[in-house]
């Protein structure tokens, strides 16, 4: 394997996660729920992800577990938002924070205990194309998913009638209430699969990207995604785009900083969250854009007139 | 089953005040359930964890040092949140006030006067405040998500403060500690009383801004103003506010506390510049302001009860053995049941326990 295929990898193995995660988000914000506790149930995510494979020795269940952990904690947010017309911001907050407490508590017997790595699945024939082979052919079973929720994502919203109702939530609660369409439960469904898609981000962490538990090793990437639902204006392909170039920026200051080019390391880690404000700017100041591409009930309560 | 809301024609004093109480009820049962689960006798790790440490004078005043930044920082945010600007960056405002308070100890080391306590904490202000105008200014001039702007840029300030504390701001003393050189006692903010009070000056500080930003909400045009524009923008507007102004306001308003209990706790309690100068002061003190249901007298006692949650959760750690992480999900717990409960002050809420009924029921 070339240095060139051996970046590539690592830049496919740091983009993964953010994809799914915000793959996730964006189908809950597109219902017109704003969960600002992604970065606590990706945490929950690798937590789960990481016991369930020390208990059961298999990496695979532990994946499971990831899914189930992050859609199950996600279930806290809907009963308080959905439910109790809690504050979306102030309960996602509440997600996040409690996600990170309850993460570091559980995971705390499993600090450098060494971890179950979730092993590449090799396609025949096609990983024997030369240079792009063993990137995109000789990967984990997340990698594959990631790209085929997006696929399944942007058909589901744009092609499906479920897909449309949806969208009518999140643009309008009153009017698809009064349509008959059940926007409660469908919040429900759509702020579920956000979860089990930041659990499956979760899992990706601590079962591939580093196979071992540490505290807080969600880093900030449950807000990156966040950010890059923004940056994709709430379509599924940009999502992959954005993504992979906060993914590349991640890998390439980490090489950076491994050759040493006379920035100090701290400079470089902070690359990527510099590089989230920039892109949120160019991203916001087209106005007219944004908005007609926001959920117009984004973040907006809904109690049903009886 | 399931749950129904009922707008109430009109907010219920009674239960704004009873639902913080009954959030900290609850709080104490999940606690306790999550005490048992862990194998400890709920009763006594929740005595251990919350009411041991008020008997003992050290830990009152170590209540006291935690209680001043978490105040301090919440008071700022409670206007933010009431007009609706959603800055959840306190904590890297915090740090930058910690940062530029530093730079009369770090740069003018040997100058001894009276005037470089106070200087310090000025800068420590206006540091903080500076930083917070950067959120503010994407946000009125490139209509840039204020949450997740002031959440990144919380990343940059603290990755700069670790650069600055094991570099070019490192003690060549510190024999393999990173960090400033100890303040000298002229840049050490005094205890409140000597020897009876040793708690710093922070907690002064804290309980006035609290009591003049309860005064501006509750009497000034300003207060209206942060309460209409939260409320609705557009109402604001036909009142002649301008959302804009307000933004800067707030965010400026809050950035300087939490800048001031930056400076504050690092020279009060700490007494040098440090990589970690922080127990996420500045995302508890989210909980903070809502616990006290954006009030900033209400702050002052919520303020106490999440101090109380820090220490009782360092003296648990040796007392009955559980990891000092059950804080934060103490603190977790709590911020899920104090948004549930204010639910009850602006609806009734009826649980129906069949489809009939809840179809009868909606003819009623």
């Amino acid at each position: 394997m070339t240095f060139f295929e051996a970046v590539l990898l690592t830049i496919i193995t740091a983009s993964t996660p953010l994809v799914i995660a915000a793959i996730g988000e964006l189908v809950t914000e597109r219902a017109g729920v704003l969960n600002l506790g992604v970065e606590g149930m990706v945490i929950i995510g690798s937590v789960s992800a990481f016991a369930a494979a020390q208990l059961s020795g298999s990496a695979y269940i532990g994946l499971l577990a990831g899914v189930a952990g992050g859609a199950l904690f996600s279930l806290l947010f809907s009963f308080l938002t959905l439910t109790l017309v809690a504050n979306q911001v102030a309960t996602g907050l509440a997600l996040t924070i409690m996600g990170l407490g309850a993460s570091g508590m559980i995971g705390e017997s499993y600090v450098s205990v060494p971890g179950i790595r979730l092993l590449p699945i090799e396609i025949p024939l096609l990983s024997q194309i030369p240079y792009i082979g063993t990137v995109l052919f000789k990967q984990d079973i997340v990698f594959y998913l990631s790209i085929l929720l997006v696929v399944a994502v942007n058909w589901f919203l744009f092609r499906s009638r479920a897909g449309l109702k949806l969208r009518a939530i999140g643009d309008s609660h009153s009017s698809a209430h009064a349509l008959g369409i059940g926007v409660i439960r469908t919040r429900y469904l759509a702020v579920m699969f956000g979860g089990a898609c930041a659990g499956l981000a979760g899992a990706q962490l601590s079962l591939i990207y580093t196979p071992q538990w540490t505290e807080n090793m969600s880093g900030g990437r449950g807000w990156i995604a966040l950010a890059l639902v923004v940056f994709a204006s709430w379509r599924p392909w940009r999502i992959l785009a954005g993504g992979y170039l906060f993914g590349a920026v991640t890998i390439l200051q980490l090489h950076a900083q491994a050759f040493g080019i006379g920035v100090p390391a701290q400079f470089l880690s902070m690359l990527p969250y510099a590089a989230t404000v920039v892109v949120l700017i160019i991203i916001s100041q087209n106005r007219r854009m944004t908005l007609i591409n926001t959920p117009a009930s984004l973040g907006k309560s809904f109690v049903p007139d009886r | 089953m399931r749950i129904e809301l009922e707008r109430r024609a009109d907010v219920s004093k009674l239960l704004g005040i009873l639902s913080p109480l009954l959030a900290l009820l609850l709080t104490l049962i999940a606690g306790g359930i999550m005490f048992m689960l862990l194998g400890k006798a709920p009763l006594d790790s929740i005595y251990a964890l919350l009411v041991e440490p008020l008997f003992d004078p050290w830990s009152l005043n170590e209540l006291a040092k935690k209680a001043a930044p978490l105040i301090l920082i919440a008071v700022g945010l409670s206007v933010c949140y009431r007009s609706t600007n959603w800055n959840i960056g306190a904590e890297g405002q915090y740090s930058v006030g910690a940062i530029v308070g530093s730079i009369i100890p770090v740069y003018f080391y040997d100058w001894q006067s009276p005037m470089v306590l106070p200087l310090m904490l000025v800068m420590g202000a206006l540091g903080g405040a500076a930083f917070a105008t950067i959120p503010a200014l994407l946000k009125t001039h490139f209509n840039t998500n204020e949450i997740l702007t002031s959440l990144m840029l919380t990343y940059i300030a603290q990755l700069f403060l670790d650069w600055l504390t094991r570099g070019p701001w490192r003690n060549p003393d510190g024999h393999g500690f990173y960090g400033t050189r100890d303040f000298t006692p002229d840049q050490v903010l005094p205890p409140i009383w000597d020897d009876i009070i040793t708690a710093h000056w922070g907690l002064i500080f804290a309980v006035v801004a609290a009591i003049l930003i309860w005064f501006m909400m509750r009497f000034t045009l300003r207060g209206f103003e942060v309460v209409v524009l939260g409320q609705s923008e557009r109402a604001g507007r036909f009142a002649g506010f301008s959302p804009r102004k307000m933004v800067w306001f707030s965010f400026i308003l809050s950035g300087a506390l939490a800048g001031l209990a930056g400076i504050s706790e690092v020279s009060g309690s700490i007494g040098h510049l440090q990589p970690d100068i922080s127990p996420s002061y500045g995302f508890t003190a989210i909980i903070v302001a809502f616990l006290g249901r954006l009030n900033p007298l209400g702050i002052i006692a919520s303020g106490f009860v999440l101090a109380l949650t820090y220490i009782g959760g360092e003296a648990a750690q040796l007392s009955i053995g559980v990891s000092d992480k059950v804080t934060r999900v103490f603190q977790g717990f709590l911020l899920f049941f104090v948004l549930s409960c204010d639910t009850m002050i602006y609806y009734k809420v009826r649980i129906v326990w069949s489809r009939l009924r809840a179809k009868t029921g909606a003819t009623s």
